[in-house]
């Protein structure tokens, strides 16, 4: 009886291992096919480049339809950092500051980051889906037997969209922020208009941030694009695994954009003087 | 269709094109084209390149390279002038001051008297060093006791 008790414990623990052991192997698996599907796209590109039809259709749905949830995060994250800043910046009577403040932030910061998380909960998500109920209609396997490659018909043209629109939407979103950052401070709270532009464009550095930023949203686009065609390409086919590759895509690729902006943030920020 | 993604990235390069012409100062940097002198200094502080050059506090140029001469323990600044501003006189100094309390340092140029004018090449005779707030809190704190 006694004996029985630890054969079951241990037992218990063992399977504990080695239930870790194959979660880490099948994590490392879906890595490692997440990377050849990569490179599989990646080498599809130059096919495609001949068919621009193709990407515009997917810069529309990619691009096109994720504008108007841009302009209006945009406007309110501009509103906020004109009435966070001002409250802050009045202290020390300094709120001429305030654009600078708003420009930078925006421009180095949450332009790019706020607008990938967008990009992936709006055009990830859609694109997942898409693509999981796609495999989930055998729908790839039917372009093969047409001898049509999905990798130069469907994902290619996606990841390029995807590469090019996200940089696009992360300068609208900043153009937009800072826009609202001036109606609040200059129009609403009194803060000099001339002051306001004039100390912004003084911060603001061309090279340093605006391209900063500029690199930074092409890296979020590439890796938001990779992870949300990644899942719909490997989703379950089944009406509840294409769920489950939708809720994984956007959490992943929100979460590795957060994590790709810290490594490239120490990058690309000079920190010596 | 075709249309709305012409919108798009119109309104895209438009965006970038505002950041970089209204944001950044994209419109102050000059086109590149400048002549080269150099100023020597004893203490430059935190001057660093792209730190500006001022002559009666406008901007025109930037420190484009600093370096260290180990023979005569000075820091030799390269300062890149607008072609548009030729006419500093030989006998002109050299100062670097900073910008407000805790502001950022730049150099500020006060023409002298001479004919002859600063070329491409041409070293700066007079230059004043960065007033270093420690040395300076040093020697009133030093003043004050000696009295």
């Amino acid at each position: 009886m006694k004996t029985e008790a630890t054969a079951v414990s241990a037992n218990g623990r063992l399977d504990a291992i080695a239930n870790a052991g194959r979660r880490a192997f099948v994590f490392l698996e879906r890595t490692g096919r997440a990377g050849l599907f990569l490179l599989r796209v990646l080498q599809s590109i130059p096919a495609v480049l001949a068919r621009p039809g193709l990407i515009v259709q997917q810069v529309f749905s990619v691009g096109v339809l994720t504008i108007v949830i841009v302009l209006v995060a945009g406007a309110f994250v501009g509103l906020v950092l004109g009435l966070q800043g001002y409250n802050v910046l009045v202290r020390f009577n300094s709120e001429a500051s305030l654009g600078t403040f708003v420009g930078l932030t925006l421009v180095r910061e949450l332009g790019p980051v706020v607008t990938a998380l967008l990009f992936a909960g709006r055009a990830g998500s859609a694109l997942t889906a898409e693509l999981g109920l796609m495999k989930a209609t055998e729908q790839f396997a039917g372009l093969e037997m047409m001898a049509v490659d999905p990798y130069k018909r469907v994902l290619a043209p996606r990841m390029l969209a995807g590469f090019i629109s996200m940089p696009l939407l992360a300068a609208i979103f900043s153009a937009v922020g800072v826009l609202a950052g001036y109606f609040i401070g200059v129009g609403l709270l009194g803060v000099d208009a001339g002051a306001y532009w004039a100390q912004m464009q003084s911060a603001v550095d061309f090279d340093e941030d605006l391209m900063t930023g500029f690199w930074k949203s092409l890296a979020f686009g590439f890796a938001a694009t990779w992870v949300a065609l990644f899942e719909g390409y490997d989703a379950e086919p089944t009406a509840e695994g294409v769920g489950r590759a939708t809720t994984r895509s956007v959490v992943s690729a929100s979460l590795l954009v957060l994590g790709l902006n810290f490594v490239l943030t120490a990058f690309l920020l000079e920190t010596d003087t | 269709m075709e249309v709305w993604v012409g919108l798009f990235v119109a309104a895209g390069f438009a965006a970038l094109f505002m950041l970089a012409m209204k944001v950044s100062n994209m419109s102050t940097v000059s086109s590149g084209d400048g002549y080269e002198i150099f100023a020597r200094f004893g203490n430059i502080g935190g001057l660093n390149v792209r730190s500006p050059v001022r002559a009666s506090g406008v901007l025109v140029g930037r420190v484009s390279k600093i370096n260290y001469d180990s023979r005569t323990f000075e820091a030799i600044v390269t300062l890149t002038i607008e072609n548009q501003f030729n006419q500093f006189p030989t006998d002109t100094t050299a100062s670097i001051f900073t910008a407000g309390l805790l502001g950022e340092q730049y150099v500020s140029l006060t023409p002298g008297a001479e004919d002859a004018v600063l070329k491409q090449g041409d070293t700066i005779m007079f230059s004043d060093s960065a007033m270093v707030l420690e040395r300076i809190i040093g020697k009133i704190v030093t003043d004050k006791l000696s009295e």
